[in-house]
């Protein structure tokens, strides 16, 4: 049970500088997610908060006690912090059997022999594989594997469990398993958790908030359903969701306290409500909308708002993909089931205003927001 | 969102902790001591070199007038370059090095290259064996070939016995007994080992598709080896070559077995000449410019294969590999290549052996065997070789087996140790200027030939020196010495068995809060065992069959077998100096026995012993 805070952090690899000025705050129990592409920073992030890196710059408190504090050099070792983590390789110690592995910590703290017995049989009890105590981790199988590690991190009962990409070598069926196990974890231990990961699906799956990095920078901290809805930039909205959002150039113009946007796909007026805090210009600017795939309808009885015609069409059992050609713009429309459409059909479209976001395309920032599931209901 | 707090850089708290950080980073404490090390027994030793050429001998006061001891002159380098003995002195020995070094090196890419593409690719039979047979040469000693060599084609020229072919009344030619041919030839049987490694193992990576492919498009067999499997070979090959090359001038005792008697000087053995005879500053004038030809040898080298290491072979796996089929040359081919291991490889050894157990050289014959060179007793033959006694009587013979083993015992467990060390540094340190620092300084003695190297430590350990007291004349001097000149092969094996540990594995321990000293021994130490093994095993092989390291440091005393063997040879007591070669083989190939039943290991990876 831990409260993390990170204030102004910065960490450079000789002149590269991974972390650019990191400002989070980790509440207590949370299981705050760091979403990113591969080198944004994310996994230098968990290294810095483990203690294994330190940063050149920053002041990093758990519980209001400072664990780092660069402009003093004060780093306190890894083992002082209170925390364990759990490595992308699992890191079990090849020589060692399953049992040795998880008590190597406990009898590094000279615990008495039959406490460690105990704590290591309940730990890897929890993880269900108390059977394979005496296996050497090249005897495990990968699934496994990645229970022990598990298991080796939470037996010293850490306030704080981190985790650098733990599913990433796992299978897709195993990934499902142990995504529903970790988050069961959570709730069981009540554990401050930070996960690490690439893939927007754990993170929007398992997360209680979910921090977006990009090239070192911080883009957006938020919950999992406001980082969907609301990207607060055009790069964590080409980043989050899969599909991937349709973006489709227009131009707007604030006039009466509205927005009005001309595009190929249709022409909308926003009311201020939606409106974020960034400025908008006077006069007409470029803008981009942001059209999630599902929220495109299709129609082929031509009563839609834009017309266009099928340009390829992916069923996949549970869903279909299509894309459709409007006005030289290739959308892609995602309808759930089975649908059937013949390549080059006419079909037509329309999007509801509400759900789309709009961003300058000039400073790439959101301008209005979209309105969220619960919302649109009272509308 | 900047802290308040104004902000000074001295303040007490920040330098406390700077202090205890640095001193507490048990990573910082061995690079410090690693450093230390290095500069005192690589650095030190390499500026010594050069300071002494230019500094005034005492025996050459009279030369110089009115200059007196350590005073800065040019003499030597003048003398060296610019003199009238320059060009015995120099440059006819440094063209003779250079004639080895090239010829030496381009037929054993020939032969090394060839032999491997035949194992590799083609479906010759019996490859094992084949392969087993290739390296031998290899393990055997240089020296102890040259022995053979003039066991066999020695002519009256010079003393003692003559060789085999003069003795059954064939006059072997004096370019065919001494000099340039069989120094090169020799050289040759010794290093195409050489390019057959780095060459078989260019080849193993090449994934056949890359073939299959030029095959598809319609190229012929010959095209295919011409167009595609040669030009990726390349740079093994020519890594190969340049390593032959510089090793092959600055080998000293087979120009010195074979080229002494009839005064054929290389640039090695006039480092030797003129340091026995106390010219110290032109010797290391001379090693200088040996020790610059390397430099630039691995400068192009590195130049010619990119990032890759120098010495380091070309890894990786490819994919699915098919034989190419030889077709009706298939067992002519494995003929030839079988008649040719015979002579570089079965015959010399069978001619060692035999030679030592006939009593009048040369005369092979039932009647003529003996085993008084092994088990007669001292005198008990007083007109055979001054009476000397047989090598198993011998004390000096136990001595010089107890020393050698004593030496490569102790500097194959303490090199290894160290390279362990150094390979924790380079492979943690990956990316810091600490880590490429000792990386780059544990590399020079790679660079200084042996015999120079040997030259280096007589002149400094002669005296005292701050805490090390004098070595000259010790068994701790050629301890070090041996430990020093593998360092870089030590390391080498040290960093790629630390590699292997991920780093994350240590983490995790520290994660769990365990200190410097529990990681090592809970975590890296067993972990390392394989790498640890492998790594002491090669620089065993490497150290027994070490000769030029040591000529200039050793005495009769502290004789090992090498040096016995060569002391042997100068007093023309032939078959005693085979029956040397004849156990240091034996003992040798035990070692090469033993490493690849216990563990595997990688040959490759000694390149240079």
């Amino acid at each position: 049970m831990s409260r993390i805070e990170l204030k102004n952090v910065d960490k450079f690899y000789g002149n590269n500088h991974v972390l650019k000025n990191l400002n989070l705050t980790i509440e207590d129990g949370e299981f705050m997610t760091l979403l990113g592409p591969s080198g944004c920073g994310k996994t230098t992030t968990l290294r810095v908060l483990s203690g294994l890196e330190n940063p050149q710059h920053g002041v990093i408190l758990m519980d209001g006690a400072e664990v780092v504090n660069a402009d003093d050099l004060h780093f306190l070792p890894p083992s002082k912090r209170g925390l364990n983590l759990v490595f992308q390789s699992y890191a079990l110690w090849p020589h060692m059997t399953v049992f040795e592995n998880v008590a190597f910590g406990l009898s590094l703290k000279k615990m008495p022999k039959d406490e460690i017995k105990k704590r290591v049989q309940n730990a890897l009890d929890r993880m269900q594989i108390g059977e394979f105590t005496q296996r050497y981790p090249s005897e495990l199988s990968g699934g496994q594997q990645q229970r022990v590690a598990i298991a080796r991190a939470i037996v010293s009962e850490p306030k704080l469990l981190l985790l650098d990409e733990p599913l990433s070598n796992l299978d897709a069926k195993l990934r499902m398993d142990m995504r529903t196990e970790i988050k069961r974890l959570h709730k069981d231990l009540g554990t401050t958790v930070v996960y690490v990961t690439h893939d927007q699906t754990e993170a929007l799956t398992m997360s209680t908030r979910i921090a977006i990095f990009f090239n070192g920078i911080l883009e957006q901290v938020d919950t999992p359903i406001h980082i969907y809805t609301n990207p607060v930039s055009l790069k964590v909205a080409d980043f989050i969701g899969n599909p991937k959002t349709n973006f489709v150039d227009a131009i707007g113009e604030v006039k009466n306290n509205r927005l009005y946007v001309e595009s190929h796909i249709g022409n909308f007026d926003f009311n201020s409500k939606y409106f974020t805090d960034e400025a908008m210009p006077s006069g007409k600017f470029p803008v981009v909308l942001g059209v999630r795939p599902e929220q495109i309808v299709l129609h082929t009885d031509g009563s839609g708002y834009a017309e266009g015609h099928i340009y390829s069409v992916q069923p996949s059992g549970s869903e279909t993909l299509v894309q459709v050609k409007v006005n030289d713009t290739i959308l892609l429309v995602k309808e759930i089931g089975l649908k059937r459409y013949q390549e080059d059909q006419k079909v037509s479209i329309t999007v509801h205003s509400h759900l789309m976001t709009v961003y300058s395309k000039d400073t790439g920032r959101l301008i209005k927001y979209a309105i969220e599931l619960e919302d649109d209901l009272n509308q | 969102m900047q802290n308040d707090k104004p902000k000074s850089p001295f303040r007490w708290k920040r330098i406390k902790n700077a202090f205890l950080n640095v001193f507490t980073n048990p990573y910082n404490i061995i690079v410090l001591v690693s450093l230390i090390v290095l500069v005192y027994f690589i650095v030190v030793p390499l500026g010594d070199i050069i300071a002494t050429t230019f500094k005034v001998q005492q025996r050459d006061i009279r030369r110089i007038p009115g200059s007196s001891e350590g005073d800065f002159t040019l003499y030597y380098w003048n003398r060296l370059l610019f003199s009238d003995v320059s060009a015995s002195l120099l440059w006819k020995p440094l063209m003779n090095s250079l004639l080895i070094g090239i010829s030496t090196s381009v037929l054993s890419i020939l032969i090394g290259g060839l032999l491997a593409w035949l194992v590799v690719r083609s479906d010759i039979p019996w490859k094992r064996g084949l392969s087993l047979l290739i390296i031998i040469p290899y393990i055997l000693p240089s020296w102890s070939k040259s022995m053979a060599w003039t066991a066999v084609f020695k002519n009256a020229r010079v003393g003692g016995v003559p060789g085999f072919l003069n003795s059954i009344g064939i006059n072997t030619p004096d370019w065919l007994a001494y000099g340039p041919v069989p120094i090169i030839l020799v050289l040759t049987i010794h290093y195409y080992a050489y390019a057959y490694l780095l060459g078989s193992s260019a080849l193993q990576s090449i994934n056949s598709e890359l073939e299959e492919m030029g095959e598809i498009q319609g190229a012929s067999k010959v095209k295919i080896l011409a167009r595609i499997t040669f030009p990726l070979v390349l740079p093994a090959l020519l890594s190969a070559f340049i390593l032959t090359f510089s090793k092959s001038i600055g080998t000293f005792s087979v120009p010195a077995y074979l080229g002494f008697k009839v005064n054929y000087n290389t640039i090695s053995t006039m480092i030797y000449s003129q340091s026995t005879s106390s010219n110290k500053a032109v010797a290391y004038a001379i090693a200088l410019i040996l020790i610059m030809i390397a430099s630039i040898n691995i400068f192009l080298n590195q130049r010619a294969i990119g990032a890759r290491k120098s010495y380091a072979t070309i890894g990786g796996k490819g994919g699915r590999s098919t034989l190419l089929k030889l077709g009706s040359w298939r067992m002519p081919i494995f003929i030839i290549v079988m008649i040719f291991l015979t002579i570089v490889v079965i015959l010399p050894l069978l001619i060692l052996i035999l030679q030592t157990f006939m009593m009048e050289q040369g005369k092979i014959s039932l009647s003529n065997f003996t085993l008084h060179y092994w088990l007669g007793e001292e005198f008990s033959k007083p007109t055979v070789y001054e009476g000397e006694a047989g090598i198993f009587k011998n004390k000096l013979f136990w001595n010089s087996l107890w020393n050698t083993v004593k030496l490569v015992l102790s500097v194959s467990v303490i090199a290894t140790l160290i390279g362990q060390m150094i390979g924790y540094i380079t492979s943690r340190g990956r990316g810091k200027f600490s880590g490429r620092l000792v990386e780059q300084l544990v590399f020079i003695p790679y660079l200084i030939p042996s015999i120079a190297f040997g030259a280096v430590y007589m002149s400094m350990f002669a005296v005292r020196r701050g805490i090390m007291p004098a070595l000259y004349g010790t068994f701790a001097l050629l301890i070090l010495i041996s430990t020093v000149k593998n360092l870089p092969f030590a390391a080498r094996s040290g960093t790629s068995s630390m590699m292997q540990i991920g780093m994350e594995l240590e983490e995790a321990a520290q994660i769990e809060g365990a200190n410097f000293v529990t990681r090592f021994a809970r975590i890296i130490t067993p972990l390392s065992k394989g790498g640890f093994f492998s790594g002491f095993m090669l620089i065993f092989i490497g150290v027994m069959k070490e000769l030029d390291l040591h000529i200039l440091l050793l005495t009769p005393k502290m004789s090992t077998l090498s040096y016995l063997a060569f002391s042997y040879s100068n007093d023309n007591k032939e078959p005693y100096e085979y029956g040397c070669a004849v156990v240091i083989f034996a003992l040798t190939y035990f070692c090469y026995w033993v490493a690849g039943k216990i563990g595997k290991v990688d040959l490759a990876g000694s390149l240079g012993g």
